[in-house]
């Protein structure tokens, strides 16, 4: 396990409502640098809204975020600048329809970055490349299958260079034979050092990826570990009850 | 004279709908973004310009504003009435483009770092021009349409010469050849919009 001092990524008690129901009651949470974090919880437990804070989408009521011991909260931050070192993968990949799939992953880096559009297309062909998907370049989304545009959506978040990688349930919207080649993608990601904080439901990947689990329910982290140490043996009766829930369902879905 | 009416009539309607179509556009825009006066003022002229008659607008323009000191040529009250009419139902057609976006397709691309400028020139933009197109379409046509009104402001246009003509006794003549003027103004304008919708759907979604 990766037990690297510098800090990416830093939140202290943050706290997010809707309205006047609150989602998020006090998160304290720290990654590290080349870390990958996997949040795992209930329908409606927060985690969603939790990555969504962190790149501002979904502005917060109280607390602290740090990224790299710059305070990211604070009134006047300028979050296309921040945005730009957050890469986030959507669980709907959100690829923008009219724009062919070179343009889509271009886009950050030519139009915000403003770097050279050659040096840009090639770094994005590499990253393709690796992807499984070299020659796609050029296909527009409705031609490619779910998988295929979610490796474009990782792809596209990569080329903006960023310091950390949010994952919000990317594979939740795919069939179950697309969902192992994007797993896989995030796996080798994990394997080459890139700091990630994924949310999923996919139990057996998160126990294969995570240096760390953190389970979360009601607005809180209620439990943080290893992976081995959660999935065998959950400290909360919160954590055993949700995971045997999830054995359960497995159950159905193999009698099925 | 009568290619000259057809001339009269051709530029008239293409200034109101450039016009328009720029007027349109911002109404629906700082809707979209939910300004908060002009918002609403937009709202306002949008139902003024949509539930009044042209000719009852160039009237007002025409006759009325003199009377307050504001003397309007002919050609400008037909450009501003066209505008002002077509303003309001353009605003309604971006209007249906723009809510066709999808909240999570502006997130995405707020989350590559895309400021809002960027936003609307590379994201929202394309998008709600292709799915406005048809509605874009259908409002250009029935401006053009609309601009036989005109000559009940002194304009030599293709309706008022008609109407001399028939007033001569060339009835079947200039009936004909009236359906005929306007046929080949409209189908021209018609059939680019056509295929530029096919183009547009094909790069947008056109599954």
């Amino acid at each position: 396990m990766p037990d690297n001092p510098q800090v990416v990524l830093k939140i202290t008690d943050l706290v997010k409502s809707f309205d006047s129901t609150k989602v998020l009651k006090g998160i304290n949470l720290t990654v590290g640098h080349r870390e990958v974090t996997v949040i795992i919880g209930p329908s409606g437990c927060g985690k969603s809204t939790l990555l969504r804070c962190l790149n501002g989408l979904e502005p917060i009521d109280s607390g602290q975020i740090e990224l790299n011991g710059q305070l990211i909260t604070a009134p006047g931050t300028n979050w296309s600048a921040i945005r730009q070192k957050i890469g986030m993968v959507f669980q709907n990949y959100e690829l923008f329809p009219h724009l062919n799939v070179i343009d889509n992953i271009l886009l950050g880096p030519v139009k915000v970055q403003g770097r050279p559009r050659q040096e840009a297309i090639i770094d994005a062909q590499s990253w393709l490349d690796r992807v499984g998907l070299k020659d796609r370049a050029l296909s527009f989304p409705r031609q490619l299958s779910g998988g295929q545009k979610q490796r474009v959506a990782i792809v596209r978040a990569l080329c903006m260079s960023p310091q950390i990688m949010l994952f919000d349930e990317v594979t939740a919207s795919l069939d179950p034979e697309m969902v192992r080649e994007v797993l896989d993608v995030m796996l080798n990601l994990a394997k080459g050092g890139l700091t990630m904080l994924i949310v999923t439901h996919e139990m057996a990947f998160a126990r294969a990826v995570a240096d760390r689990i953190i389970f979360m329910d009601d607005g809180h982290i209620v439990e943080t570990a290893q992976p081995e140490a959660f999935f065998n043996n959950p400290e909360t009766e919160r954590a055993r009850r949700f995971l045997n829930i999830f054995q359960f369902q497995e159950l159905e879905r193999r009698r099925a | 004279m009568f290619m000259k009416a057809a001339w009269l009539t051709v530029s008239l309607a293409f200034w109101g709908l450039i016009l328009s179509l720029i007027i349109g556009f911002f109404c629906a825009l700082v809707r979209f973004w939910r300004w908060p006066v002009v918002a609403r003022l937009a709202g306002i002229y949008i139902e003024l310009a949509r539930n009044t008659p042209l000719m009852i607008q160039l009237f007002f323009l025409y006759y009325g504003l003199p009377r307050v000191g504001l003397l309007l040529e002919g050609r400008t009250c037909a450009i501003v009435g066209l505008a002002f009419l077509g303003g309001g139902y353009m605003a309604e057609a971006f209007r249906g483009g723009f809510s066709a976006i999808s909240r999570s397709q502006i997130e995405a691309g707020l989350s590559i770092g895309l400021r809002r400028f960027q936003l609307l020139r590379y994201v929202i933009f394309p998008q709600a021009v292709a799915v406005a197109l048809p509605a874009i379409t259908a409002t250009a046509i029935f401006l053009i349409k609309e601009t036989s009104v005109f000559s009940i402001v002194a304009l030599p246009d293709l309706m008022y010469v008609a109407k001399d003509l028939l007033k001569e006794g060339h009835n079947n003549e200039s009936n004909l050849l009236l359906v005929l003027s306007y046929l080949l103004i409209i189908l021209p304008v018609s059939l680019f919009f056509g295929r530029l919708e096919k183009r547009v759907r094909f790069a947008g979604f056109g599954d």
